[in-house]
């Protein structure tokens, strides 16, 4: 029992302490793994592939993942809902806050200002993308002048078609584009 | 049908679709709720995201929260919490119950491959919607470039970046204000 509630416990710090990103969970994970018997260090490795390759959020993956190996799926569960709890809470409350304040002067102009800097910090989150799939970023550091050294023709072909085909066929649903990625990266990748 | 249920299928499919972190969630995120159930605006989904990247916890599940939360209060960010993590914890549960190793099949890093090439595509019809809806004159634009460049080039972290950002906002709100008074 008492195994349970320090499974609880850790998971909810790591969720508590988590900022900006799942990735971040990573070194609460190896902590756990030198503390207690739950799950070895090889054991992440394995877990950070499977969360990587399954949809859902990382942090969330990692815990359901490892809770499972701790305790069956009572541990995922109880992993699982201990990360989430601290945003949960949080989110509640602020935003309580913010409805409350939403009037505010300074709370609009803040908004204002931090509108661009998302859009900015979603641009280097494509261009990071872009960075893994499209382009191959070792050839590109060591000459980055000739580009048809380093871009992936294939990916590029599939970026594409895929860019263009939701600009004129508007009907399609991300999900269709999602199978679509799915299916070309099987058969021509 | 119930606005709860919409709520929980809506998650379920966000949760579902979300291959490669928070900022992959966006054209999936984008179309359920602007497009299709306009509980949103783009403008509004950037605030959430400014909010989600904040917090502590993952982008995913802060979002789900603020959006159930504003369509039915608590209740609602529960359902939507739940909605966006059950799919993915379905699965693992699977493949650690029916999988003794996972294997690291080639052809499923290809699949997973092809997967973040359409979500790389379909980001750049979002990014641009979000920033016509998000950068509206001049200054807007200029911390636009700037954040650009401190987040890109320099690797600043979001963090610190926020910050900038909020006390820009403010800044330039009350400098806008004081040279309409004149």
């Amino acid at each position: 029992m008492t195994d349970l509630l320090l499974l609880c416990y850790e998971f909810f710090k790591a969720g508590l302490f988590a900022i900006g990103g799942g990735i971040v969970t990573i070194p609460f994970f190896n902590e756990m793994a030198d503390k207690y018997s739950w799950f070895t260090t090889k054991d992440i490795a394995d877990m950070i592939a499977v969360s990587e390759a399954t949809p859902g959020p990382f942090g969330i993956n990692m815990a359901t993942f490892a809770g499972y190996k701790a305790f069956g799926i009572l541990g995922s569960i109880l992993a699982s809902f201990s990360m989430v709890l601290p945003s949960f809470i949080i989110i509640i409350i602020v935003s309580k806050f913010l409805d409350d304040f939403s009037d505010n002067r300074n709370v609009k102009n803040a908004f204002n200002g931090l509108r661009p800097c998302m859009c900015a910090l979603v641009l280097k989150a494509w261009l990071s993308i872009v960075n893994v799939t499209l382009i191959d970023s070792d050839k590109m550091a060591n000459n980055w002048f000739n580009i048809l050294s380093y871009v992936k023709p294939v990916p590029i072909l599939l970026f594409i078609i895929i860019f263009l085909g939701q600009k004129y066929f508007k009907k399609m649903t991300p999900m269709t584009w999602i199978f679509f990625g799915a299916f070309c990266g099987l058969l021509f990748l | 049908m119930n606005i709860y249920i919409q709520l929980f299928i809506s998650f379920c499919k966000i949760g579902a679709l979300m291959f490669g972190g928070g900022y992959a969630m966006l054209p999936i995120l984008e179309h359920e709720i602007v497009d299709k159930k306009q509980w949103f605006t783009n403008e509004e989904i950037l605030d959430l995201y400014a909010l989600a990247q904040c917090t502590p916890g993952v982008i995913a599940v802060n979002t789900a929260t603020k959006v159930g939360y504003k369509i039915k209060g608590i209740i609602g960010a529960i359902i939507s919490t739940i909605g966006v993590i059950l799919p993915s914890f379905l699965i693992i549960i699977g493949i650690s119950v029916f999988l003794k190793s996972f294997s690291y099949i080639s052809y499923i890093q290809n699949i997973l491959s092809g997967i973040r090439i359409a979500a790389c595509a379909m980001m750049v019809n979002t990014l641009i919607k979000l920033m016509k809806a998000g950068i509206k004159d001049k200054i807007g634009l200029i911390i636009f470039f700037i954040a650009a460049i401190l987040a890109i080039i320099l690797k600043v972290q979001s963090v610190w970046l926020v910050c900038l950002a909020i006390c820009s906002g403010i800044i330039c709100g009350n400098i806008k204000r004081s040279k309409n008074n004149d």
